[in-house]
């Protein structure tokens, strides 16, 4: 009595939430309207008796994918009014792919049935000494253990190439070194010279960081700003 | 159908709720209490101490506070999902507590994903920040939402990682089994490291200091919080609070050995279990107080390294290394059922 | 510090240990906290505080309407208008401060040559309403009444000084 209420009521919250998704003028409000439909389905799910399916489907699609579908709307600011725009145009072809889906659904639970029994049985059969996830472990990693490593990989590869496609080197970009920041040291950064007054400290040599690569030596390099300035009575070459 | 044996179900449904839900709002009232002397304490300072003896009545003064204010609803701000954000943060925090098993099979409800819906729960944290930052219509709640969505995402990760290490080594998705296989040891010895990523991992979840970005006072005002005010700023405070406690009472059932006493004779056999249980949490509260006492807010990209480039990797290793060992000396547990 | 040293601090988070270790012990120090409203801290004679006008031990006003302090008010706080009173002293008619304008940098005191405007000790002086932070002249003096005691003590105190 009241698995069936409650399955009418996730039944039509979950249709209604998905016609609100393809309706919805806002686009943040489509995607929480999807939320709200994958939380009906879940469940759904629970009613069915499959809780390890629900609860990873709100851990997995409401916990973080939906997380994500939601940054990027909001962060992108979507017009909806310019993606509808296609609607008349598509909506054919839209209507025939909706369609054959459909058929194959019908077909497929028709069918199911009469040509093949023992699937039916396999997909309807609640094992009763096992909880469900011990079953679909079982499944998983025995019957199907090829198919799901395939679609580890598969998932894998799309990651990969998700980050190869974004990744940008720049060779110019100075980045965070922690080891290197936490393992600096006083002798490596700060050198105590003591310098006589008048004495400019380009003469003993400590103008840089003692670790950076080898630069031109400092007389050189006053040389060189000599010749290629002219004279200049208040420089006096270790500034 | 109506029946009284549905109406007594449900007074009792209800009751059990209320046994679960007030000690837990009491804990949660007297936890920003305990939070503010604590932090006074190890900052020199007195904390509050005026409402009441030892200011003990500082969060009914705070409570009553909060109910009087005003209500403040920007123009500019989506009146349904900005009032919807914090109920659903406060009532998020409050559903996960039905799975939570304080004593021998004392939960209200004893199902078997228990760990799969603490999860699925805590993921959803996120949803009551990301609205309220979103519907407030300001820049600043805006980029604490997105500060926090994106800090969230990358936790669970490790977390799930973790997590997945103690289910290898019960066997189990069932909370009480969980507890019952520490009977031996508890999990935070053999699985020391993970119970470390784990606690810091609650505090990115939780979005404590040193992780509390989303709400980064110093650099984004209060964050996904800033347009709120009375209540309805309570509820997220209060939901806040209940979430320490949720993931305190998480950490507790996962290596703390939940109710059992720390060793199984006599002097600490004596202590009842949902006592044990309590001090357990309590303890975790303590260490989400004192880390915060102690560090300073992290940056935005370190923790984004941290979550990603230290514990994933880290937790990943230790997965295939628990499994490992499990399965080279014949220890792996039988799935109960 | 080795390598290894330094791999293993990070590994074992010696430094985040460190840090716990010391908050923790500075959870029971001594706290330094005043009780504010029923202890106060020990406070300078220079406090620079509400403002009052002082009157000479015979009840005569000091203030002579010269205006200097007026002059030298860097908020433009003050505000007098003088005119001869019936004996023929020059006194103020209207002598107005608006503390919300006020600084308290204390320089009105600096510039008065008979003492006559000062800022007291008192700076629990809130109000519930703007209105009542413009002080007039009535207000100034009763102030200067309340206080007489502390600031003939303070001047005096801060007498060797000047």
């Amino acid at each position: 009595m009241l698995a069936s209420a409650l399955f009418w009521v996730f039944a039509i919250l979950l249709i209604v939430s998905a016609a609100l998704v393809i309706s919805a003028r806002n686009p943040v409000h489509a995607v929480l309207f999807l939320i709200l439909g994958f939380f009906n389905a879940a469940g759904l799910f629970l009613l069915a008796g499959a809780e390890f399916l629900a609860m990873i489907l709100v851990v997995v699609y409401v916990g973080a994918v939906a997380v994500l579908f939601l940054f990027v709307v909001m962060m992108l600011d979507v017009s909806f009014t310019q993606v509808r725009e296609g609607l008349q145009r598509y909506a054919p072809v839209g209507t025939a792919i909706g369609i054959v889906l459909l058929v194959e659904l019908v077909m497929t639970l028709g069918g199911l049935g009469a040509a093949m029994p023992q699937a039916a049985a396999g997909l309807t059969a609640t094992p009763t000494h096992l909880s469900n996830t011990t079953a679909l472990g079982l499944l998983l990693y025995t019957h199907y253990v090829l198919a799901f490593q395939l679609s580890g990989l598969v998932l894998l590869v799309a990651m990969i190439g998700a980050i190869v496609l974004t990744l940008r080197e720049k060779p110019r970009a100075r980045r965070q070194s922690v080891a290197r920041q936490t393992s600096r040291e006083v002798a490596d950064t700060l050198q105590l010279v003591n310098v006589r007054p008048g004495q400019s400290i380009a003469e003993l040599g400590v103008l840089r960081p003692l670790e950076t690569p080898p630069i031109p030596s400092i007389p050189d390099l006053i040389g060189a700003t000599a010749s290629a300035l002219p004279a200049d009575p208040t420089r006096d070459g270790s500034a | 159908m109506i029946t009284t044996d549905n109406l007594v179900t449900l007074a009792l449904t209800v009751l059990e709720a209320l046994a679960i839900l007030v000690p837990v709002l009491i804990c949660v009232a007297y936890a920003t209490y305990a939070e503010r002397r604590v932090l006074a304490a190890m900052q020199w300072r007195k904390g509050p101490n005026v409402v009441g003896p030892f200011g003990l009545l500082q969060p009914f003064a705070d409570a009553a506070k909060m109910l009087l204010k005003e209500t403040i609803i920007p123009t500019g701000a989506n009146r349904v999902l900005f009032l919807a954000g914090p109920m659903l943060t406060f009532i998020l925090a409050m559903v996960a507590w039905a799975v939570i098993p304080v004593n021998n099979h004392w939960a209200i409800a004893d199902i078997n994903v228990g760990v799969l819906y603490l999860f699925a729960i805590s993921s959803l944290g996120v949803y009551g920040i990301i609205i309220a930052g979103w519907a407030s219509n300001s820049k600043y709640a805006f980029l604490g939402a997105l500060r926090s969505a994106a800090q969230m995402v990358s936790y669970e990760v490790s977390m799930g990682f973790v997590i997945v290490c103690v289910l290898l080594c019960v066997g189990s998705l069932n909370l009480n089994a969980i507890v019952l296989a520490q009977r031996h040891v508890w999990f935070c010895l053999p699985l020391f490291p993970m119970f470390i990523i784990f606690f810091i991992s609650t505090l990115a979840e939780t979005g404590r200091a040193p992780f509390d970005l989303p709400e980064g006072e110093s650099e984004i005002v209060a964050g996904f919080f800033v347009e709120y005010s009375s209540m309805s700023f309570g509820l997220f405070f209060l939901g806040e609070y209940a979430n320490m406690f949720l993931m305190s009472s998480l950490t507790t059932i996962l290596f703390l050995g939940g109710w059992l006493p720390p060793l199984p004779f006599a002097p600490f056999t004596w202590v009842p279990g949902p006592l044990w249980f309590l001090l357990k949490v309590f303890f975790c509260i303590f260490m989400f107080f004192w880390v915060r006492a102690t560090f300073p807010r992290y940056r935005y990209d370190q923790l984004m390294r941290l979550g990603w480039k230290v514990f994933l990797p880290t937790s990943l290793v230790w997965l295939v290394l628990t499994a490992s060992v499990l399965y080279g000396f014949h220890l792996l547990p039988h799935a109960q059922v | 510090m080795s390598r290894l040293d330094r791999a293993a601090r990070s590994l074992f988070l010696g430094e985040l240990l460190a840090g716990m270790r010391l908050t923790f012990k500075s959870l029971f120090k001594p706290k330094v906290t005043i009780n504010y409203p029923y202890e106060k801290g020990p406070m300078s004679p220079r406090f620079r505080g509400e403002h009052a006008l002082r009157r000479y031990p015979n009840g005569e006003e000091r203030c002579i309407a010269c205006k200097l302090c007026e002059a030298i008010c860097p908020a433009l706080a003050i505000t007098i208008e003088a005119e001869p009173r019936e004996d023929g002293s020059r006194r103020t008619t209207r002598y107005d401060i608006d503390m919300t304008k006020c600084i308290y940098c204390g320089l009105c005191e600096e510039a008065c040559p008979v003492d006559a405007i000062v800022e007291g000790p008192n700076f629990e002086f809130s109000t519930e309403t703007r209105e009542e932070l413009m002080y007039n002249k009535d207000k100034l003096l009763a102030n200067g009444d309340r206080w007489e005691p502390m600031l003939a003590k303070r001047l005096e105190l801060d007498a060797p000084y000047r």
